[in-house]
């Protein structure tokens, strides 16, 4: 019994230490002070703010850039990535497990390491570097995911599901359409959303392919804005939103990995 | 009368993975309308014949035709086939009809003509009711009728069938051997069906072929298989046998067991070594009497629902009995054996044969090793050479290191008083031995010939 107490006590300890400062940003976003660590009296003024005022005009930007910039590299990620696990998995198995170890190497990898290589990449092919670039190398570090995500499915579809395809009369592409892609959907998600995080999220990467030209995403805007001496306010009220979306996103993939395991 | 044209024919098909022989220079030809096997033990090659005539492996060389056309080229989707799995491969997206109307839909048909022949394809199967529910929800059995069902449905010329039934109980797969039979008579199409159970294949089949090791060893009714087999592999492979060694001493009489039998059998020559196959219920056991060819003692009896087997040791010579009449162990019996019950096989080989080459007058080279061998003369060194060696002279070893070579058993044969085995060699060359130890398939050996028992011979041509 004893035991118990002491194991959950633990257990939420832990959490909370985890969780503490996301606590106190959401808690105080709901007040308008200045300065974080003091309670002005509940307010959502900051929310109203975060969205109305002209000043916060370039947050909202950078906010829609970090959107925008999150869904087209998902997507792309998404198509290269299912058809690369389709043809890895289809590869013969020496070829196979030298190919799955390049693709891990760039998710083992720093994201600095790809964030400089990516730059001097650009750089030495002239290319000026913005939004493309930008999203060309969230494209990069998410596809190893997505083919993560893809191949089990892959593994775990009958072997002869395809060649039945065939038999009853569909060409390659009409079987790769109608019985391949639906095989793998929930692995093609996954992947998606895991995708949508990650592009979200990062910064290392993004500092390095965003050139000069004053584009500007949530993470190095936040960057840019802490090192000019204290964080907008807004910030509070923006940092919640995200997290809650964040969390309705991976409450979502894990009840898909469940709901595919109930039915497996 | 002019030969119908086959509606499949495979000539000279062989099919390599690698430079591993699957298919070894097959060739067949499969009448219109008939119930096919082709059966064999694993890996030897059976699948891969059907996946080349449905065209998912493409043939290393050789041609398929197909009803007067050369499809060896053709992909998959263009061939007038559909195949049916073992593992049934229906598409789990889709329930029962979408996975029967999948090939209806891509011909393009209008919803009506596929309500129809969706509904005439589950009566035949006997899944009628069964449309809307979710395949992952169906039994084994289930399964494997919707499989048949979107097979049929496209009314394909050739059906072909992978080991549909292999992974169910042996109840439902009678019932469902009985009910394919049906179908193939009332579809009136032909039936191409892979098995590794010959019971299976003797029920179910117009021709039955035999294959091992990628060839085919015999093609035949099911009672010219069962009753006539060509050579010892279809004799052991089919139903239970008696393979004995044989001497044919002149036409209709033949040596064996230390007694000499009448047979109905002729044009072997005389005193040719030949094997001897005899059923065990072709065989009377009585008590000791004058009309015995054999006598005997039984060593054991089986009860086994129709009858008794019993194994009667006469002469040395272990012989498997079946009979409705039980003799007790012990008892001195005496057998017999009508001449057209007894079937003469010539032998394959009467001694191991090897390419070789003469090193020097006392070495040989050939399995990839050197042997020492008594001293030659009249033949070069260096020259190419043929060697002999007698099956019973080869020693095996448990111990693999003190064999001068390596082999894995890969088939075992009983001959009444000894084991034939086939070793294949690390070279992949088989070498064949006589021995009384007891070796199982897939077991590991050592081989060793010593000097005196190696034959070199001087190549005639």
């Amino acid at each position: 019994m004893v035991k118990k107490i002491f194991a959950q006590t633990y257990l939420w300890l832990l959490l909370l230490l985890l969780y503490s400062p996301i606590v106190i940003i959401i808690v105080y976003s709901f007040t308008e002070s200045k300065v974080l660590g003091n309670w002005t009296g509940f307010s959502l003024g900051l929310y109203k703010s975060l969205f109305v005022n002209t000043e916060n005009h370039s947050l909202i930007k950078a906010l829609i850039n970090t959107v925008t910039i999150a869904l087209f590299a998902s997507t792309v990620s998404t198509v290269l990535g299912s058809l690369a696990a389709i043809g890895l998995y289809d590869m013969k198995s020496r070829w196979r497990k030298i190919i799955s170890m390049i693709n891990s190497i760039p998710i083992l990898n720093g994201d600095i390491i790809i964030g400089i290589s990516l730059f001097l990449l650009f750089v030495s092919l002239g290319i000026t570097q913005g939004y493309i670039t930008v999203v060309l190398a969230h494209i990069t570090f998410c596809t190893p995911y997505v083919v993560l995500c893809v191949l089990p499915r892959l593994k775990q579809m009958n072997q002869n599901t395809y060649e039945a395809a065939l038999d009853l009369g569909a060409t390659p592409l009409q079987a790769l359409w109608k019985v391949i892609i639906p095989e793998i959907r929930p692995g093609m998600i996954s992947g998606f959303i895991l995708s949508l995080t990650l592009s979200i999220d990062d910064f290392a990467v993004t500092v390095f392919t965003i050139g000069n030209q004053g584009l500007e995403t949530l993470s190095t805007y936040i960057y840019a804005d802490a090192r000019k001496g204290g964080l907008t306010p807004e910030l509070r009220p923006l940092t919640t939103i995200i997290f809650l979306m964040v969390l309705v996103l991976l409450v979502i993939i894990n009840f898909r990995i469940k709901s595919v395991k109930k039915k497996d | 009368m002019q030969e119908e044209k086959p509606i499949i024919e495979l000539k000279n098909v062989t099919k390599l993975f690698g430079n591993k022989i699957a298919l070894d220079n097959v060739s067949l030809k499969v009448k219109k309308g008939e119930f096919i096997t082709v059966l064999g033990p694993s890996g030897c090659g059976k699948t891969t014949l059907l996946r080349l005539i449905a065209g998912f492996h493409a043939a290393s060389n050789g041609e398929i035709w197909m009803s007067g056309k050369e499809i060896t080229q053709t992909p998959p989707y263009m061939r007038p086939v559909n195949t049916v799995f073992q593992n049934y491969a229906l598409f789990p997206h889709l329930n029962v009809y979408d996975n029967i109307a999948f090939g209806l839909k891509l011909k393009k048909m209008t919803g009506k003509e596929i309500e129809k022949k969706l509904k005439s394809a589950l009566r035949m199967v006997g899944m009628t009711d069964y449309e809307y529910r979710d395949v992952d929800s169906l039994s084994g059995g289930q399964q494997q009728r919707v499989a048949i069902a979107r097979a049929i449905v496209n009314e394909p010329q050739v059906l072909l069938l992978d080991e549909p039934l292999a992974a169910l109980d042996l109840k439902m797969r009678k019932d469902m051997q009985l009910e394919l039979k049906d179908m193939h008579k009332t579809l009136g199409i032909t039936f191409v069906y892979v098995t590794h159970d010959q019971e299976e294949a003797l029920t179910l089949s117009d021709t039955i072929v035999v294959m091992s090791e990628g060839k085919i060893q015999q093609i035949g009714s099911p009672t010219d298989i069962y009753n006539e087999p060509q050579n010892s592999f279809v004799a052991d492979f089919i139903g239970e046998s008696n393979i004995l060694n044989g001497m044919m001493v002149h036409d209709g009489l033949v040596h064996f067991c230390n007694a000499d039998f009448e047979c109905v059998d002729k044009g072997f020559g005389k005193n040719t070594q030949v094997d001897v196959v005899i059923r065990p219920e072709d065989l009377y056991i009585f008590p000791v009497s004058d009309v015995a060819q054999l006598v005997g003692v039984v060593q054991s009896t089986i009860f086994k629902g129709v009858h008794y087997e019993m194994t009667v040791l006469c002469d040395g010579y272990e012989i498997l009995v079946q009979d409705y009449h039980q003799f007790g162990v012990n008892t001195e019996v005496g057998l017999l054996v009508k001449p057209f019950d007894i079937q003469i096989m010539k032998k394959e080989r009467i001694c191991n044969t090897f390419k070789g080459k003469l090193l020097d007058t006392s070495h040989v080279e050939f399995l990839g090793c050197t042997f020492e061998c008594f001293p030659v003369s009249g033949i070069e060194e260096g020259a190419e050479v043929k060697v002999e060696v007698d099956f019973s002279d080869i020693i095996l070893q448990d111990n693999e290191e003190d064999g001068m070579l390596t082999g894995e058993v890969n088939f075992i044969l009983y001959k009444g008083d000894h084991y034939h085995l086939t070793i294949r060699s690390d070279w992949d060359e088989d070498v064949f031995v006589d021995t009384n130890d007891i070796w199982d398939d897939g077991d590991r050996v050592g081989i060793s010939i010593p000097p005196p028992v190696v034959r070199v011979i001087k190549m005639t041509d």
